[in-house]
């Protein structure tokens, strides 16, 4: 099948240093505002509150976090707030030693999926781990959110700094 | 089977490189020229254009089938444009599908083209707008997370190791090394050669992941009474699903692909495979990962769940193994340029059910195969099964 397939140039990044090639360069400049919308505003208020909530679908009964204004799964409209501790469980996590650029880190980044007390099963929300021993971190470990003071809160998910060990 | 019988007829491709010297558009001629050659067609026989291509941010254009189009043979051609990320190259070949099996048109031309390298300093600057903006690009996440954390859970819920799942890529790079439009194909790689690459995000080395790469691929798809004068070897679609899981992935079990098997579940019906372990001879899962390409094994249903491991480490998935799976050498060996990577798929499995794969050739005449694809927020799955 060899004749069905075209022989394309490879260029090596050097082609580009010295100039063995032509080429054009462009640097966007996008900057983007999302409004958090009405679920996400809201949560991002309890945040700022040091408060985890989410929402309750009246159909299959769920409390879902992130929190939603319509359940994705009845098609119906959620109906009411439910405040939720700030404690969970990691289902998953992993130790990230590159940037996303691949640039090498000494100490990992350790993000996860914590599952969070009061919401329904299954129900995560990706942050980090930290005040933790990389090599100590599992599954099934249990955490608890550790948050900015409140003077230095400003209604987002970074006003929770990390998720650590739960003592 | 629904609507009129399709077949593919044609096939071409370029070779997948980390970086191409030739634009997005020569790319797409390429492979869109040669795939007509294939059946000894020309543009004036195509009626209608299929193309495929995943974020417009990596090439910095926008509309970029538009940009394309002219490669891809649309030129004053009925044209469409299907979209769902890493999904999309067996999406395409769907809606090739259905262009034909409506009645609409006699011949499509399917054209899928990825150019990643354009995107500096790395074209995950562009993948990293997949997160949800307000609620996880604060926390400066990295595209590697969430293969990470999906490797992880299905590790954790099957009680697996990195061994068993490294000989996945050990396998498809060794496949590769038959594949003349292959960028990692290594014929001596072994298991520790991939234990051995650096960590990324754990569990995931540079092993386990298939490279950025730029490349084309295009098929062309016609209605029974064009293929039966076009060729004596018509590779029939028997199949085509497609589903879609919630995009909120911190809620979902991620050490199953639910949306895989629904996906898998309406092509198999549509096809009439009751039985998939018994009837499908040859598969290529998509596996941008090595972990994927199991996880999606399980999906398809083609083993249990938590079961494709010990067969990929008992041979199995061999080319010569009970159920060859990936014969190309798929992301891992041949390369991934996101969706060109899909289609590419659907090539191999319409070179091996004509018997034209050459050295990859899996060997006992299979006459049904299938290939998937996957993508979106990690949670579409497009399955086409094919045979002749």
């Amino acid at each position: 099948m060899k004749e069905h397939v075209y022989e394309s140039v490879y260029l090596r990044s050097k082609d580009f240093e010295e100039g063995r090639v032509l080429f054009e360069t462009w640097d966007p400049n996008t900057h983007y505002a999302w409004d958090a919308g009405i679920a996400i505003g809201r949560y991002l208020q309890g945040l700022k509150a040091g408060q985890l909530i989410g929402r309750h679908c009246p159909e299959c009964g769920r409390v879902l976090i992130p929190p939603r204004m319509f359940c994705e799964s009845c098609f119906c409209a959620t109906d009411h707030w439910i405040p939720l501790q700030d404690t969970g469980t990691v289902i998953t996590f992993s130790l990230c030693y590159v940037t996303w650029d691949m640039i090498r880190l000494e100490e990992p980044l350790i993000p996860a999926v914590i599952e969070i007390d009061g919401a329904s099963t299954g129900m995560g929300i990706m942050h980090m781990l930290g005040d933790v021993d990389p090599d100590a971190v599992e599954i099934g470990m249990r955490v608890q959110a550790v948050w900015k003071p409140a003077e230095e809160r400003t209604g987002s998910i970074t006003d929770i700094v990390h998720f650590k060990p739960v003592e | 089977m629904n609507g009129n019988r399709v077949a593919v007829i044609g096939a071409g491709m370029t070779k997948f490189v980390r970086r191409a010297q030739e634009t997005a558009k020569e790319l797409a001629w390429e492979a869109a020229h040669l795939a007509l050659a294939s059946c000894e067609m020309t543009l004036d026989d195509v009626d209608a254009v299929v193309i495929g291509t995943a974020p417009d941010a990596f090439d910095g254009v926008h509309m970029k089938s538009e940009y394309l189009s002219d490669g891809c043979g649309a030129w004053g051609k009925p044209v469409m444009r299907g979209y769902v990320g890493g999904g999309t190259g067996v999406f395409a070949a769907i809606q090739g599908w259905y262009h034909v099996a409506s009645g609409l048109f006699d011949t499509v031309l399917v054209v899928c083209e990825e150019k990643m390298s354009s995107c500096q300093p790395h074209p995950q600057g562009a993948f990293l707008t997949i997160f949800d903006h307000t609620t996880e690009r604060p926390l400066k996440p990295n595209l590697l997370w969430i293969f990470a954390l999906e490797m992880n859970a299905y590790m954790n819920r099957y009680g697996l190791d990195k061994r068993d799942i490294a000989t996945v890529a050990v396998k498809n790079k060794r496949n590769a090394a038959d594949h003349p439009a292959a960028l990692l194909g290594d014929p001596d790689i072994t298991v520790d050669d991939i234990l051995n690459t650096e960590v990324m995000a754990w569990p995931v080395q540079r092993g386990d992941v298939s490279p950025i790469s730029d490349g084309a691929v295009a098929l062309v798809m016609s209605a029974n009474h064009v293929a039966r004068r076009a060729t004596p070897k018509p590779v029939w679609v028997e199949g085509v699903g497609w589903n879609l899981d919630t995009a909120y992935w911190t809620n979902r079990d991620l050490s199953y692909p639910v949306y895989v098997e629904e996906a898998a579940r309406m092509a198999y019906k549509m096809a009439g495979v009751t039985e998939p372990r018994k009837q499908i001879h040859i598969a290529e899962p998509y596996d941008p990962f090595d972990y994927k390409e199991l996880h999606h094994l399980e999906g398809l249903m083609l083993f249990d769940k938590g079961e494709a491991p010990r067969a990929a480490a008992d041979g199995v998935t061999q080319r010569d193994g009970d159920l060859p799976v990936c014969p190309s050498g798929g992301l891992l060996g041949v390369g991934n340029p996101i969706a060109a990577a899909g289609l590419m798929k659907v090539a191999e499995i319409f070179w091996q059910l004509r018997g034209e794969a050459g050295p990859r050739q899996v060997p006992g005449n299979p006459k049904r195969g299938l290939a998937q694809a996957w993508g979106d927020l990690m949670q579409v799955g497009t399955v086409i099964v094919m045979g002749v």
